[in-house]
């Protein structure tokens, strides 16, 4: 598996730290409550097919990474950088 | 026997070997399987569960019969193939599952029991009263079963990994794979040719045929050498393409000196992740058996192998040959037999309509062969005629061919199933299921070599325009383009026992009874009759076994589907996958400066995730390392002590914001830390629970320095970057771990300021507890931190690591004249627990601020990670189990770490349990034993009694539950 | 059909003509009591104790493929209870027990063999961590020895003691922990209910799930409508999908966990084998193949399979702790996928709609739960409350925090477990 690293270029997995499903870059306010608080951090849609899920490039240049890809064929449509996301 | 006039081995040159301890000889280019058979060995191995005498039945990896020991000790390497094994001078190769010999096997009985040992029937018996399972039955199962014996010696040979990067891999060195790397070569990308063999050719090197006007293994030479003298290319003989990985990766198995008697400096074996732009998979067809009774027999064998053997390396089984097929390729084995002299008893084509297209020799359309007769070799086989007649004829060598199958495995390695041909009665890959994977040739359905140079040039010529390189069509030198025409036959009908999977004994009867069994998923075959599931994964069998079962369940093959195909493509030694791994080379090694210092004092090293550290410094005549703890304790407490605590992860942080991002990882405040003062941290998870604990000091307005727990180094730099990145990216810092950078010398001890005093080029001066601050030592610039892991006072000093040994040299000395002296981590244990420090003992990502005591360093005033979480209702409260210091009632009894508490007087059981206990020390200070532990509602709970239980050691300690700060509580000690 | 010795050699006489079906293929009827979404390993015994304990006969297992065609035939084989966080502890030993009498309960050999697990650790602070689940483990009934380094020696000599990167300190022995034919024991409950009236119904795959009133009715199926009064939700790494039928989320994500079996080899590997340091554990087969595992690859996946990283890894921890296996050839690699939830224990509840029970969240460990699973899930469904041995597996503990079970303490990320 082979994830191209938008600073680095395409990297083997093994330098990449995986963490989960991509909305945990969407923290809710801390008085959003329980709800809000356990799907953030639990609940998932765990899809069998496209998502977006979270990729550190630890072993690279240290950036977290939102990487588009398919559960099921392992296909990688692409990544971007998390901070660059806030950015928009 | 030999046949003169063919074969392409060096009959000039003979090559001695020893199987099962009788020399044999043979010549460069034979295998184990042709120099065996040309010296009249065709018995070369047991089948598993009938041990039934089997000889070779390929001329290839497939081979399930011929597996074989080579080598001794460290270098033995059971259930080889004697197909694939070259042999060299001092080859030493033994046949395997048999005792006491080959010739005579014990458990060739079983195979007079078989209609009781058919399919499953151990699912159905054995259920015998008490242990009867694992003391009786299955023991002789274990001893029965297994193929070749591990020699129970650690490998002693040498195993490599490597990577290689390409535009195209060419996956197979046939006529399709030649063209296909001459292609996407010439227009000029960068190609890798692997090649299962040893040499470039694939059926060409079998068969007596003309590519471009000469023999095809001459021509196949030729583009082979034209290959190698072009820089773009790399060719791979003798290496095996094993699995297709996800984005371009595949892995493959070269043996690069396996075949060698003096290897050199050669590996056995290279593992290679071979990366791709492009793959192109050329790796031909296998054929297939047809089963019909007793068709085990050796001298029974594929069609194609029969006549590789003979062309390509001279040898037959005997002189009397009979071929039996259902397609027109076998016929090509009986016309090359008679051309080379033998006799050809028999051509059986069980078409009626088939034509003779080998010449001049016996002819039987429309016949089958219905039994092969003899023991351990083949002596005769039955044929019934279309009107039912039968007819023995006496041979030694049976050539059988049912068709072919393309090697189509790693088309389907990432999940999709092969699609059925019925042009060919076979399986043919599913294009595009491996993304940048085609394929061409006979592994794609195209069996004439015609056909195959043309796919071949077509294909690679594709792949290289893909990636942007202009292509020409290679010219395509003329050869053979013969129809591929069969009719489908997998058993021949009749009494007794027919054979698919060889090695494991799967008859067809066996997968009768499974359908009759409702086994009729093709997967629920597989698993009840093991069907496919032997070294070979059924390579040889699983088509015909497939067509029996759709047939028996009234479906069609595609109906019926297939099982799963996956990685390796042929068995991969772990010592080669695992290459590199063996002894320290699992993981790195991190050594602190001061390692070398510890070693020659002979401190014992214990390890701290990847670093080593010492675990204590013994001096003469101390017996144990309780003595040299108990000692470094007490040196700490009352004179000074020096320790590395380099290992502890650094991260300097810079920015005007780095209060702010503190303030948001800490659950303490950290923006109104001032410039020259330490701040002790607690950092939780998202989920509420303590992720880590350590200082953090404010060096100057913009300059931070946090250090982390050894452990948990790592992870504390993941996350400060995702918080940063992902959650505060608006804030303005950077940061970046400086754990490598940075030598830090804990300095402990009531002496340690007169130690200081005395290195540092300037007073110390006014320096209170958790002040930091720059120093200079001999002109170096270093940094000063008064924190205090111990309950003294205490100093950390961080130079350039470049300077950490020098440095650590001059504190020893300088500590050993106060009376001091270096201490290890049992003495840093033992202090840290008398003053009820926490560890990750304590904090083992189940334990919260709450539990620890440490309630009151989560701000109220401010948000920070994990705090909303920490706030859930089973996080807090009576009901969970806080921090305690623990110690025997009576001050002795001992303590243990791992044991569970419980109320006097209850059972010592799940249900009672009250916590339990993390770290356990003596401490020489108060001279008792201590223990941290965590009870429920502990903090409640300071003077009651409990029991300390550990079943396990044997323990049981009537126990006084204290604070956790068993010394100096004032904390008095750390700030004078 | 009895299975036995005696029937083994009666058939073998006449030909082996006299086996029938292990279980029928009925068509789906139009309505059951109770609907299981699942035919693997944890459904069919579900089915079963409906069965057997419950008396229930009106039942339905749907599956979508083939029986024990999920992780019941994808795993290691492992069975053990040596678990040491209340909730596990008392599942798992329920489990054990119920796998100590399975042969004879099912009349199947399951070919489950106690050879002994042995846990090895390298440091002190994994001493005391194995010490504190050894306990754990006799406060609950269970066994567990403490074996020093000589100990582990004397069970496994072959170990490389001396020169590998993490020296073996001591392991925690658990001598009832052992090994099971994984295929027998889906087929074994699958004749069980079959027998008891259970219907098996392959190639049938849930595509709804029909609830009225906030209450369950039934599913739609890819062979039609089948009503229910109740229906389980088992079906393991697919939770996720069949949940959302009914319009939940679930606090799961499916990972792929890959492992590996070699060529047939003469016995030489008698126990369980663990490394913790290197995520590697390995037991022999009775034909003989070495099997064994890691962890998981670590990215959330459906695809069954995995890569190389992950492969190289378990190879090199293979080659550090025990390097006389090294001439040992893989022969096959698979994947299966796992439901991992966030503190790695799992999930045997009702949900929010009424008759409608999940299963799920068995994360890596789910092969050694297969009779506990069944027996609580079928307890739960029969009863309308949860068995004793289960009471702890409830859906919403992450949303309170009460009663979390993370026994690797690595806290809510699904893969961390």
């Amino acid at each position: 598996m082979r994830i191209t690293c938008p600073i680095c270029g395409t990297r083997d997995r093994r330098e990449f730290y995986y963490q989960g499903a991509a909305e945990a870059l969407h923290r809710p306010d801390p008085e959003a409550g329980e709800d809000a608080w356990d799907a953030y951090l639990h609940l998932r849609d765990n899809p069998a097919g496209r998502t977006q899920d979270l990729w550190y490039h630890e072993a690279g240049c240290g950036c977290w990474l939102v990487v588009d890809r398919d559960t099921v064929t392992h296909e990688i449509y692409g990544a971007t950088l998390v901070e660059a996301r806030h950015a928009d | 026997m030999r046949i003169e006039g063919r074969g392409r081995i060096d009959r000039t040159r003979e090559v001695k070997f020893l199987f099962d301890g009788v020399v044999r000889a043979g010549h460069p280019g034979d295998t184990l399987a042709s120099a065996l058979m040309a010296s009249g060995q065709m018995l070369m191995g047991r089948s598993f569960k009938y041990h039934r005498p089997r000889g070779v039945l390929t001329a290839g990896s497939e081979e399930p019969n011929a597996l074989v020991i080579t080598g001794h000790g460290g270098r033995a390497e059971p259930n080889r193939r004697a197909t694939m094994v070259e042999i060299h001078d001092g080859l030493e190769a033994r046949s395997q599952n048999r005792w006491p010999s080959l010739d005579f096997d014990i458990l060739s009985l079983n195979d007079r029991f078989a209609p009781f040992l058919g399919a499953g029937f151990y699912y159905k018996t054995f259920m015998g009263p008490g242990k009867t399972w694992e003391k009786l039955f299955e023991p002789l199962i274990r001893g029965a079963a297994g193929l070749g014996a591990l020699s129970g010696a650690p490998n002693a040979e040498t195993y490599e990994k490597a990577w290689a990067f390409c535009d195209v891999l060419v996956i197979g060195g046939g006529p399709a794979g030649l063209m296909a790397a001459l292609s996407a070569a010439r227009a000029g990308a960068d190609v890798i040719l692997c090649e299962e063999d040893r040499d470039f050719g694939g059926r060409l090197l079998a068969e007596d045929e003309q590519v471009g006007g000469q023999p095809g293994a001459d021509w196949a030479a030729a583009l082979a050498a034209e290959l190698a003298g072009m820089d773009n290319v790399r060719l791979m003989p003798r290496t095996t393409v094993t699995g297709a990985y996800d984005q371009g990766t595949y892995g493959a198995l070269e043996r690069s000196g396996q075949h060698l008697a003096e290897p050199g400096d050669l590996p056995r074996e290279c593992f290679w992740r071979i990366v791709a732009k492009r793959a192109v998979l050329c790796a031909g067809a296998l054929e297939r058996h047809i089963a019909f009774r007793d068709n085990d027999r050796p001298g029974v064998m594929m069609a194609g192998a029969l006549r590789a053997y003979l062309n390509r390396w001279g040898t037959v089984p005997g002189r009397q040959v009979a071929v039996f097929g259902n397609n027109d390729d076998a016929h090509r084995t009986a016309r090359d037999m008679a051309a080379a002299g033998l006799e050809v008893v028999a051509l059986v084509d069980s078409r009626h309509e088939a034509e003779n297209l080998a010449g001049d020799v016996p002819f039987y359309p429309g016949w089958q062969v219905t039994r092969a007769h003899g023991g351990s070799a083949l002596e005769a086989i039955s044929l019934r005629a279309p009107d039912g007649g039968e007819r023995r004829l006496a041979v030694q060598a049976l050539g059988v061919s049912g068709g072919w199958n393309p090697t189509l495995h790693l088309t389907c390695h990432q999940g999709a199933k092969p699609l059925w041909d019925d042009r060919i009665a076979a399986f043919v890959p599913p294009e595009g299921a491996v993304p940048g994977l085609t394929s061409a040739g006979a592994a794609r359905g195209s069996f004439s070599t015609a056909a195959c140079l043309r796919e071949g040039a077509e294909v690679g010529a594709e792949a290289a325009g893909a990636l942007g390189y202009a292509t020409t069509p290679a010219a395509l030198p003329e050869a053979e383009d013969a129809p591929y025409r069969l009719r489908r036959l997998w058993a021949v009908e009749g009494k007794g026992r027919a054979w698919l999977d060889f090695q494991n004994d799967v008859t067809v009867k066996d997968v009768k009874q499974a359908a009759q069994e409702n086994f009729r998923s093709v997967e629920h075959m597989k698993r009840y009759t093991t069907q496919g599931m032997a070294t070979d994964q059924g390579k040889t069998s699983s088509v015909a076994a497939l067509a029996i079962l759709a047939d028996v369940t009234g479906r069609a093959i595609p109906e019926t589907g297939t099982t799963t195909f996956r990685p390796p493509y042929t068995p991969v030694a772990i010592a080669a996958m695992g290459a590199g791994g063996e002894g320290p080379g699992f993981a790195p090694r991190r050594l602190t400066t001061s390692h070398a210092a510890s070693a020659a004092r002979r401190a014992p090293m214990i390890e701290a995730g990847l670093w080593y550290r010492p675990s204590y410094f013994p001096q003469k005549g101390e017996r144990d390392w309780q003595v040299a703890c108990d000692r470094e304790v007490r040196m700490v407490r009352n004179s000074v002590g020096i320790c590395d605590v380099s290992t502890l992860g650094k991260i300097e942080l810079q920015g005007p914001d780095v209060g702010r991002f503190l303030d948001f990882v800490y659950t303490n405040t950290f923006s109104t830390l001032k410039p020259g003062r330490v701040r002790y941290g607690l950092m939780l998870r998202e989920d509420g629970f303590v992720m880590d604990d350590g200082t953090t000091a404010r060096l100057d307005d913009n300059r931070w320095v946090m250090t982390t727990t050894t452990a948990a180094a790592g992870q504390v730099m993941r996350h400060l970057d995702w918080v940063h990145q992902a959650l505060m990216p608006q804030l303005d810092l950077r940061f970046a771990s400086v754990t490598e950078q940075w030598a830090q010398f804990a300095v402990a001890g009531p002496k340690s300021r007169e130690l200081l005093d005395g290195l540092l080029d300037a007073p110390l001066g006014d320096f209170p507890f958790m002040a930091c601050g720059p120093v200079s030592i001999g002109g170096i610039d270093a940094r000063l931190f008064r924190i205090s892991f111990s309950g003294e006072e205490a100093y950390e000093i961080a130079v350039p690591a470049r300077y950490g040994a020098s440095l650590f040299h001059e504190l020893v000395k300088r500590a050993e004249a106060l009376g001091g002296g270096p201490y290890g981590m049992e003495a840093l244990n033992v202090l840290r627990i008398e003053k009820g420090h926490i560890t990750h003992a304590e904090i083992h990502g189940r334990t919260t601020a709450f539990d620890c005591g440490f309630e009151r360093m989560v701000s109220a005033q401010k948000d920070c990670i994990g705090k909303t979480m920490a706030a859930r209702p089973g996080l807090t409260g009576p009901e969970r189990e806080q921090m305690v210091g623990l110690r025997p009632v009576d001050g002795l009894g001992r303590l243990t770490a791992g044991a569970f508490l419980f109320n006097e007087g209850d059972p010592a059981d799940r249900i009672h349990a009250q916590g339990y206990t993390t770290s356990a020390c003596h401490s020489p200070t108060l001279g008792l034993p201590l223990a941290l532990g965590f009870l429920r509602n502990g903090r409640a709970r300071h003077g009651e009694r409990v029991r300390m239980v550990d079943h396990l050691r044997g323990v049981e300690t009537l126990c006084e539950v204290t604070d956790p700060v068993a010394y100096d509580p004032e904390g008095g000690r750390l700030r004078d | 059909m009895r299975f036995s010795g005696l029937r083994v050699l009666r058939e073998g006489l006449t030909g082996n003509k006299g086996w029938v079906p292990h279980w029928r293929d009925p068509e789906p009827k139009s309505e059951y009591d109770i609907v299981i979404i699942g035919g693997g390993g944890h459904g069919l015994a579900t089915a079963y104790y409906l069965a057997r304990e419950h008396g229930l006969t009106n039942i339905a297992v749907l599956e979508k493929g083939y029986l024990g065609g999920g992780n019941v035939g994808r795993n290691t084989t492992i069975v053990r209870a040596n678990y040491f966080l209340p909730g596990n502890s008392e599942f798992y030993s329920h489990s054990l027990k119920l796998w100590e009498g399975l042969e004879h309960e099912l009349n199947y050999n399951v070919m489950h063999s106690q050879r002994g697990l042995i846990n090895l650790f390298h440091s002190d602070g994994q001493r005391d961590a194995f010490a504190r689940r050894g306990n754990a483990m006799i406060n609950q009934g269970d066994d567990a020895i403490l074996l020093d380094r000589e100990g582990v020696r004397e069970h496994l000599p072959y170990l490389n003691f001396d020169s590998g990167r993490f020296p073996i300190h001591g392991g925690l022995y658990h001598p009832r922990g052992g090994t099971a034919r994984h295929d027998a024991v889906a087929w074994g409950y699958a004749r069980g209910a079959d027998s008891r009236g259970v219907d098996l119904i392959q190639n049938c795959e849930v595509t709804g799930i029909d609830t009225e009133g906030g209450r369950v009715t039934g599913v739609q199926t890819t062979r039609g409508a089948i009503k229910a009064k109740k229906v389980g939700i088992v079906v393991a790494g697919r939770s996720g999908q069949v949940a959302a039928m009914a319009g939940m989320r679930l606090p799961i994500e499916s990972h792929v966990l890959q492992a590996f079996v070699t060529e047939g080899l003469k016995p030489c590997i008698d126990h369980v084998v663990s490394f913790g340091m290197g995520h590697f554990y390995i037991s022999q087969s009775d034909k003989g193949g070495l099997v064994f595992g890691g962890d998981l690859d670590m990215y959330a996946s459906y695809a069954q399979r995995g890569n190389l990283p992950l492969t190289e890894h378990v190879m090199e921890a293979a080659m550090t702790l025990m390097p006389m296996i090294g001439k040992a050839k893989v022969r096959r690699s698979w994947g299966g996928i796992m439901d991992m939830t966030p503190d790695g224990s799992p999930i045997i509840d009702r949900t929010g709609i009424e008759g409608l029970y999940i299963d799920c969240g068995w994360c890596y460990g789910g092969f050694k739960a297969v009779p506990g699973s069944g027996f609580a899930f079928a307890h739960l469904i029969a009863q309308d409350r949860p068995h004793d041995s289960a009471a702890r597996f409830r859906l919403d503990r992450f949303r309170d925090g009460v009663g979390l079970m993370d026994e690797e303490g690595t806290g809510a990320q699904h893969n961390l477990h």
